[in-house]
């Protein structure tokens, strides 16, 4: 056994790397979450967001074309949703998992072509003499580009949501569309706008995998990154930051159990593999343990219906 | 009725008895179970080849189905059911994971025949064939203990299965022959299809100085991923050649056709028995891509010279002196293993570290 074959400055920087596509994943469904829609789909619009990434990265070239092809069609999917679920008032779990079935099937036949692929190599951003620090230049200074922009959206949707006024109007539609309703604002605009954001995280994600961490295309890539997604918003309790936390949490324990066994540590990996469901149960139960707070956790009217006449 | 009408419904009568008899017979139906999609290119893009060829071989008399990505375990036994009652005559279900349920299954169905891959259970109507991918094993093994600089082959092994660890065993054994300072890291990563954790297997084992990377998983990421960090690897169940033009040395590739037309064959015959196949390089199932360039003139001909060894019957990879992991004897100087302690190996040899999960 030697320990010393893990790199832990290699070691981070790939957990930070490897745990990108459920943190922005998880990240979008959070926000829907807040404004009080169940979103089950995230798996199918993460794949359909991977897989249209990838076909426009390997014909146009460009990883910017590619990477807004992710997140638009994550957003159309999505939009899919809140058309069914918003208007015409489709039950959410059911028309969520729909949409997961949905995009792995849809992902299939548009990728069909596809399989056998490599996409053309993703740029990082050139940060010069930041890179070559000693440890912080292989901590902070060498991602690609996604990974900064990962956490500048994690910044950034923490803000908008605890200090604006819109986080504020859409946090208020998911603790009561009732009464969001009653004082004149748009409980069904706000809604799909927060699922299409949602989506398009979540389409983000799956790109992410397809184009720069696998990179490849092959049908069912996402292998269940969507729904870890889901179990790490009910993880982080609904708050941004924690995302974060539980993405290094989730990503990690994978890695960690790789590189244990490389080193042939005698640990059966399933205990490994399981343990961040064991981790987001129990943390589940100690939120919940004081069962006022976990009450002002989730969002009061998480996956109910809306009317605007009753 | 009047003797013309008589004659009219009568000579109706005998065209439509002819028809009858003249119609094409309904084509024999042979269904195909896979555990991954077909688009992997990997193994189930092996048998899918296999299937095709049934297609092309028999054109009209055979009509082909596939079912892909079918989970291992209690689905697998619905999905069976639901091919027998749609009138598959032949159904070939290809993973080890598909054992119990082709057994249960085929007990409910005694009319429908099923060949099982990689499995030890047999009945009347379920035979079993594999192929001895060990063979291409000592071949690569051999290359990749030419070809390590760092003396660290890395081994992405998918479940804690005979299959996989005769192959982790071959592929020690003849590394280490050529390379006596070789070491090999084993990775299980628990599941024979998911591009993103074969990928992070890949990736850790490079973190932690492997520069060979072998793979008994689907995927072709961890090829993908040797390309990129400018590693060797090599293709598992198909080339997997474009993923890697110069990671990949060599590959073992599986070729499952000549069987699928074999066998659909004994069907329509009528002569299908319930048999167990387990052929290797010497038949072809088992393939050895091409040499990549980078791999030194004399070692690719070493290299050939084992699988030629093999395949003419004069070589068996597993030939004694051989110790098992804990020291004891395992095979004497000269003894070669026989095929029913390999179909059911649960032990590493002597010098591999660490051990096999159950």
């Amino acid at each position: 056994m030697d320990f010393a074959a893990i790199n832990p400055l290699l070691f981070i920087s790939t957990m930070v790397a490897a745990s990108i596509p459920v943190l922005l994943a998880a990240l979008g469904e959070l926000v829907v979450e807040k404004s009080g829609v169940l979103n089950l789909g995230v798996e199918g619009m993460m794949i359909i967001g991977a897989v249209c990434g990838f076909i426009t990265i390997v014909h146009t070239g460009s990883p910017l074309l590619g990477v807004l092809a992710s997140i638009i069609a994550g957003g159309v999917l999505a939009l899919l949703f809140g058309v069914l679920t918003q208007i015409l008032h489709s039950n959410q779990v059911a028309t969520g998992l729909a949409l997961t079935l949905f995009g792995l099937g849809l992902s299939a036949l548009l990728g069909q072509n596809y399989a056998g692929i490599k996409p053309p190599n993703f740029p990082k951003p050139a940060l010069g003499f930041l890179s070559d620090l000693p440890i912080f230049g292989q901590l902070f200074f060498k991602y690609d580009y996604l990974v900064y922009v990962a956490f500048l959206l994690v910044i950034g949707v923490s803000y908008v949501l605890s200090r604006t006024r819109s986080g504020l109007i859409l946090r208020s539609i998911g603790e009561n569309h009732d009464a969001a309703h009653a004082l004149g604002y748009h409980v069904i605009r706000v809604r799909l706008a927060a699922i299409v954001f949602g989506g398009g995280c979540a389409g983000l994600g799956g790109g992410y995998l397809a184009m720069i961490r696998v990179p490849q295309w092959t049908e069912g890539l996402t292998a269940g990154a969507g729904w870890i997604a889901l179990a790490l918003v009910v993880f982080a309790s609904w708050k941004p930051y924690r995302v974060i936390l539980g993405a290094f949490l989730f990503g990690g324990v994978t890695l960690l159990q790789l590189n244990l066994q490389a080193v042939g540590v005698k640990l059966n990996p399933a205990y490994l593999s399981m343990a961040p469901y064991i981790i987001t149960i129990i943390a589940l139960v100690v939120i919940s343990g004081t069962s006022s707070r976990f009450a002002t956790l989730a969002p009061g009217s998480l996956g109910k219906l809306f009317h605007k006449t009753m | 009725m009047t003797r013309k009408l008589f004659h009219r419904v009568v000579a109706l009568l005998a065209t439509l008895l002819l028809s009858f008899g003249f119609a094409k017979a309904d084509p024999a139906k042979v269904g195909f179970v896979y555990v991954g999609p077909v688009g992997d290119f990997g193994w189930t893009y092996e048998h899918d080849q296999g299937r095709i060829a049934v297609e092309e071989a028999f054109g009209d008399k055979v009509e082909t189905s596939y079912v892909e990505s079918v989970p291992e375990g209690a689905d697998a036994e619905r999905v069976l059911t639901q091919m027998a009652l749609a009138g598959n005559e032949l159904i070939f279900t290809t993973s080890f994971g598909y054992m119990d349920p082709t057994i249960n299954v085929a007990a409910k169905f005694p009319d429908v025949k099923f060949e099982h891959a990689t499995g030890y259970k047999r009945a009347d109507n379920v035979a079993t064939y594999s192929a001895r991918f060990y063979e291409g094993r000592a071949v690569i093994g051999h290359i990749a203990g030419k070809m390590t600089k760092t003396n660290q082959i890395g081994y992405i092994a998918s479940f804690p299965i005979p299959e996989v660890v005769r192959g982790i065993n071959s592929a020690y054994i003849h590394a280490k022959k050529v390379n006596p300072d070789v070491e090999f890291k084993i990775v299980w990563v628990f599941t024979w299809f998911d591009p993103a954790k074969e990928a992070d297997a890949a990736q850790t084992l490079i973190e932690q100085g492997v520069d060979v990377i072998m793979q008994h998983t689907d995927s072709t990421a961890p090829m993908s991923i040797a390309e990129e960090k400018g590693i060797f690897a090599f293709g598992q169940a198909s080339d997997m050649m474009e993923f890697g033009p110069t990671a990949r040395l060599s590959s073992i590739i599986d070729n499952w056709a000549p069987y699928y037309v074999e066998r659909t064959q004994a069907l329509l015959d009528g002569t299908w028995e319930s048999v167990d196949t387990w052929d290797g390089i010497s038949t072809g199932m088992v393939e050895i891509g091409e040499f990549s360039e980078r791999i030194p003139e004399d070692v690719r001909a070493e290299a050939q010279a084992i699988s030629d060894s093999i395949a003419d019957g004069s070589y068996h990879p597993f030939t004694g002196p051989i110790n098992k992991q804990d020291g004891s004897a395992w095979l004497g100087d000269g003894e070669t293993a026989d095929d029913g302690t390999l179909l059911g190996m649960n032990f590493y040899i002597e010098g591999l570290t660490g051990s096999i999960p159950n």
